[in-house]
């Protein structure tokens, strides 16, 4: 949806004020998932299997109904019958199966009964009474052995038509894509590397728990209040599993205390609500966060194998890649994602790449930042980077040499439009972190890396008051200071202050349909949208002043917050300012609105490269990050702190995935260490400060030249740190997370 | 669940006697309310020893030796102004635990109460010599550290008996003590390894020394071969060596979620190494 009037030139755009919703944050005014209440209100909570997979025989409720203070006890029978489809044409069974096992227990910490009573202790207690009584099956949790032939089955005809005959039932998604010749491009090639790689799920990491407030009457009609990131994709998802209309639910998005794509589907919501129309009261469910940690969606595991061949120049001939997914008991894992990106910032003549999707005792795996793609680029950069290093090639002209650009076919089909790629990697190059000596016992690494962004359905409505101030009502929870974004692009359009605008997420009953804040999409799409209702509202005002003075409204344009006269013909006038309109806008045609409603396709892809010094304790395998450089194409940066938040953001996310961060399970195939002690988050200290370049190549689908921002960060940041902690140790590290006993082992075997 | 507060350790021994179920002391309770809460552990009784008159004091005695109440709390010992100097190892040990909110309630009793035998604080105070006062329904005992955890969560005092004040030795001359832990992370974790040396020197000499290893069996351990391998020595290389072997052969660890058996073992003798270094500098008055 490219617009002819792109702007180049920006008064607000590009400004760094302080967000709107600041002040709450840090004086705790702010409410989150947890921080509501009401009248009456029950406190739910939910049993959960101890077992990785069992047949669930008979679950006897009676104990707990008996108890004083219990005043509903739901399970699978409470919600709606829906039709079990294969792969992800039956999204909604799964994630109703997710939400409250049916026949079998699929994984520990699978939901299987859940109770509401008078205080959050009844209710816990009350767990203690329900007697369920399960027959324990084989389970399998590793992607590896759950695609071999003799794995337990999880669920028999989950694949979809994409999975080629004859292949494990677990196997439920397959794609295949590339061009070219592989095998011919590997016989051009100088040197061939082919190597296997591993990582482990990591979770997302959320502070906030999840956390809701359901009321559903026996009437169908029901609120919820909630912690998401999409409340319309929460009123279509719960509505769905309870059986009511849609338009019967309203949802509510609290502020959101982090969700990196784990907050974009439903756990206890429909659970609180089907508690709530037994019990006829509100009820409120906090997960603990054992239960974040065993329940909600981690990142998928991944076993990859990558074959590249080069020339003596550096030029790659071949590259070929085989992508195994894990995504918990349930369709879903992003191999095709991983497949599809994996080469994507490169320009190959040919590549071949296969992605699977595996089911397996888990937890249903989650978005998480760039689904997939982290996976893919750890495995292929740590093969471009040994090729490098073999070659006795500079890795950075390596991958300027190959970099994709503006008609390049990528390596998933479609042809580049303007991309970033190029103008990332010059900029590394040029960057004195690249050139800065290191320490004996420090190693370099970079990475490229790619993802798609995302458009999607959206919604906005702009409403402007008599003072002259503006009311901006979005439909994409603000996980990353989307506020300030959206009033410095509103601010742009109309010509008044920042501060003059008040941005609101508005509920699901009153705005149009919205996607999730997902796929980086929110600047980019609702940010269109918020032009495009600023411009929908701005030509309705240059009408009004139009008609004050007599001449058409196309002899009127808009200037610096004022409807002027758009040329000497059109006559002499004062300019007449926003807020001089508005004070008489009831009495020239009345209130005055913009709104937009449509689906932005335009999004442009995004790519960056990181720079990144480790540096190991060679006795200990103890890994310190001592440099971090991110460097990444915004397109246009609205809010330049808040591109530099999410640049530092995924580096810092990815130091945790790349480094400590893991499930660990045993070989009973429940969850070790299900709470922050034992699963390793980096702290404060843990991390450098993380320089940020923002490389602006605009895009060409927004007015504003806007890119999404938020997932490209967590791409590269896997395989730099590999590839540095790889050069500081003297062993090529491939399985993550490269903790300090798998590296004192490497050291070790390295001799 | 029955809450008491007693106003003597005489009266909450007898509490304690004569309780059913399950019995927890509750000083600083940065393990007791975490427990409760995940429903590890949830006691019948609760006997809150905080408001025993004297148990946050912590008095440097007549003879150098310090006596430390069992509330004395890891942010008073890090503050306090002599403590630290005379006993940095145990200071610093105590220190590493948890965040500067637990350090406010955290308590050396506490930590060797608990159990476990990733102790921050445990292995220091072995290495120190620290002994504890044990008040029963017999009366008092004195007991040493090292004596109190028999396995993981499990100590050896006995229904009714509680720990009732922490006795470490004057420093006396030319004395060093240094803890180190292994944790993958800078702060904020539990420890993989803990290592605690404390030594005495005679010139460059080393003439005493008590070496102590954490997290590597099922308690903490005092290794005397540790001791024996740099007593004499003047602390060179092939003393270290020797060191760092005694240390890894005395390892009887698990394999789990925070370490395998061959990174704690071979991380045991490095930490016990550098662990040695600093105690010995600090002896020799040197800042470490």
């Amino acid at each position: 949806m490219a617009l002819d009037d792109r702007k180049t030139q920006f008064t607000f755009v590009g400004t760094r004020p302080d967000r709107p919703d600041g002040l709450d944050k840090v004086t705790g005014r702010a409410k989150f998932g947890a921080d509501i209440s009401a009248p009456g209100m029950l406190h739910g909570a939910i049993l959960r299997s101890p077992h990785a997979h069992a047949r669930i025989v008979k679950i006897d409720t009676s104990k707990a109904e008996a108890h004083k203070d219990v005043k509903a006890v739901v399970t699978r029978a409470d919600f709606a019958e829906l039709p079990f489809q294969p792969g992800l044409e039956g999204e909604f069974w799964n994630v109703l199966e997710n939400v409250m096992a049916g026949e079998k227990a699929l994984y520990d910490g699978h939901a299987v009964a859940a109770v509401a009573a008078t205080s959050a202790l009844a209710a816990r207690d009350a767990l203690k009474l329900i007697e369920v009584e399960y027959e324990v099956l084989p389970h399998v949790t590793d992607v590896d052995k759950a695609m071999a032939p003799d794995a337990p089955v999880i669920r028999e005809g989950a694949a979809d038509y994409s999975v080629p005959e004859g292949m494990h039932p677990n196997i439920v998604r397959y794609h295949e894509s590339g061009h070219g010749d592989v095998e011919a491009g590997f016989a051009e090639a100088d040197l061939v590397i082919e190597d296997s790689f591993v990582t482990e799920a990591t979770h997302q990491g959320y502070i906030e728990p999840h956390a809701c407030l359901g009321m559903l009457g026996n009437d169908g009609k029901g609120e919820l209040w909630c912690t998401t990131q999409g409340h319309w994709i929460a009123q279509k998802t719960c509505a769905a599993l309870l059986g009511i209309e849609t338009s019967q639910l309203r949802v509510t998005a609290s502020e959101i205390g982090g969700g990196f794509g784990g907050k974009t589907t439903v756990f206890i919501e429909p659970v609180a609500l089907a508690l709530s129309r037994k019990a006829n009261r509100p009820v409120k469910i906090v997960m603990t966060r054992s239960e974040v940690f065993r329940a909600t969606g981690p990142t998928s595991s991944a076993s990859m194998d990558i074959k590249i061949g080069m020339k003596k120049d550096g030029t790659i001939s071949a590259a070929q890649g085989v992508f195994r997914l894990q995504g918990g008991a349930f369709p879903g894992a992003p191999g095709d994602m991983t497949a599809m990106c994996a080469f994507a910032p490169y320009n190959l003549t040919n590549v071949s790449q296969i992605g699977y999707d595996v089911m397996a005792n888990r937890p249903k795996q989650a978005a998480y930042r760039a689904p997939g793609a982290p996976m893919g680029a750890f495995a292929v950069e740590s093969v471009i980077d040994e090729l490098c290093k073999k070659l006795g090639l500079d890795p950075v002209d390596v991958r300027l040499k190959n970099a994709a650009h503006e008609g390049t076919k990528a390596s998933y089909g479609p042809t580049y439009e303007r991309i970033g790629l190029v103008e990332t990697l010059e900029a590394a190059k040029a960057h004195p972190h690249y050139s800065a000596p290191l320490k004996p016992g420090q190693g370099r690494g970079i990475s490229c890396g790619f993802w798609f962004n995302h458009g999607g359905e959206t919604s906005v409505s702009l409403a402007l008051s008599e003072d002259g101030s503006a009311q901006l009502m979005v439909g994409t929870p603000d996980i990353g200071g989307s506020r300030a974004s959206m009033a410095l692009m509103a601010a742009e359009v109309l010509g008044i202050p920042y501060e003059n605008i008040r941005v609101t997420i508005a509920d699901t009953a009153t705005l149009g349909y919205n996607d999730v804040s997902h796929g980086s999409r929110v600047t980019y799409a609702s940010g269109l949208a918020t032009i495009k209702a600023a411009k929908h509202a701005v030509e309705k005002l240059c009408e009004r002043a139009a008609a004050s003075w007599g001449i058409p409204a196309d002899a009127v344009k808009w200037e610096n917050g004022c409807a002027i006269p758009s040329g000497p013909n059109a006559g002499d006038f004062d300019p007449r300012p926003l807020a001089d309109i508005t004070a008489h806008m009831g009495q020239t045609g009345g209130p005055i609105s913009g709104h937009f409603e449509a689906t932005p396709e335009g999004a442009g892809v995004s790519f960056g490269t990181h720079i990144v010094d480790a540096e190991v304790d060679p006795e200990t395998g103890k890994t310190a990050i001592t440099r971090y450089t991110v460097i990444q194409d915004a397109g246009k940066a609205i809010h330049p702190t808040y591109v530099e938040g999410q640049y530092q953001g995924g580096a810092a996310q990815g130091i945790g995935w790349a480094l400590n961060e893991e499930y660990v399970y045993g070989d009973d195939g429940r969850l070790q260490n299900s709470i922050f002690l034992d699963y390793r988050i980096p702290v404060a200290s843990d991390l450098p400060m993380i320089d940020t370049v923002i490389v602006e190549v605009p895009n060409p689908g927004h007015p504003f030249g806007v890119r999404g921002v938020g997932e490209t960060g967590i791409v590269p940041p896997l395989a730099a740190i590999a590839n540095a902690v790889s050069h500081a140790a003297g062993v090529r590290m491939k399985q993550l997370p490269m903790s300090p006993p798998r590296i004192l082992a490497a050291l070790k075997d390295n001799g | 669940m029955d809450y008491h507060s007693p106003a003597s350790f005489a009266e909450a021994s007898a509490l304690a006697a004569n309780a059913t179920g399950i019995t927890r002391f509750l000083a600083g309770g940065t393990d007791v309310l975490v427990q409760l809460r995940s429903e590890l552990v949830t006691p019948d009784t609760l006997i809150d020893i905080k408001k025993i008159d004297g148990v946050r004091d912590i008095n440097c005695n007549a003879n150098g030796s310090w006596t430390l109440g069992v509330a004395a709390t890891g942010a008073e010992m890090s503050e306090h102004p002599d403590l630290g100097r005379d006993w940095p190892g145990v200071v610093e040990a105590m220190d590493l635990i948890g965040s500067t909110q637990v350090q406010g309630r955290a308590t050396l009793t506490g930590n060797l109460c608990n159990g476990s035998p990733a102790a921050d604080s445990v292995p220091a105070m072995v290495a120190a010599g620290v002994t504890v006062t044990v008040t029963g329904p017999d009366g008092d005992r004195e007991v040493a550290v090292e004596d109190i955890p028999i396995g993981p969560g499990k100590t050896s005092l006995v229904q009714g008996e509680l720990i009732s004040a922490v006795h470490i030795p004057a420093r006396g001359d030319n004395g060093g003590d240094a803890y180190l832990r292994f944790i993958p992370r800078t702060e904020m974790d539990i420890a993989v390894v803990g290592v605690g040396v404390n030594l005495r020197l005679d010139g460059d000499t080393v003439t005493e020394a008590r070496v102590s290893l954490g997290a590597v069996a099922p308690t903490v351990l005092l290794v005397e071969d540790c001791a024996k391998s740099i007593i004499g020595s003047t602390l060179d290389d092939a003393a270290l060596d020797t060191l760092a072997a005694a240390a890894s052969a005395a390892c009887n660890p698990i394999d789990d979620k925070r370490g395998t058996i061959a990174f704690r073992t071979e991380v045991a003798g490095v930490l016990a190494k550098r662990a040695a270094k600093i105690a010995y500098a600090r002896a020799k008055g040197e800042q470490a």
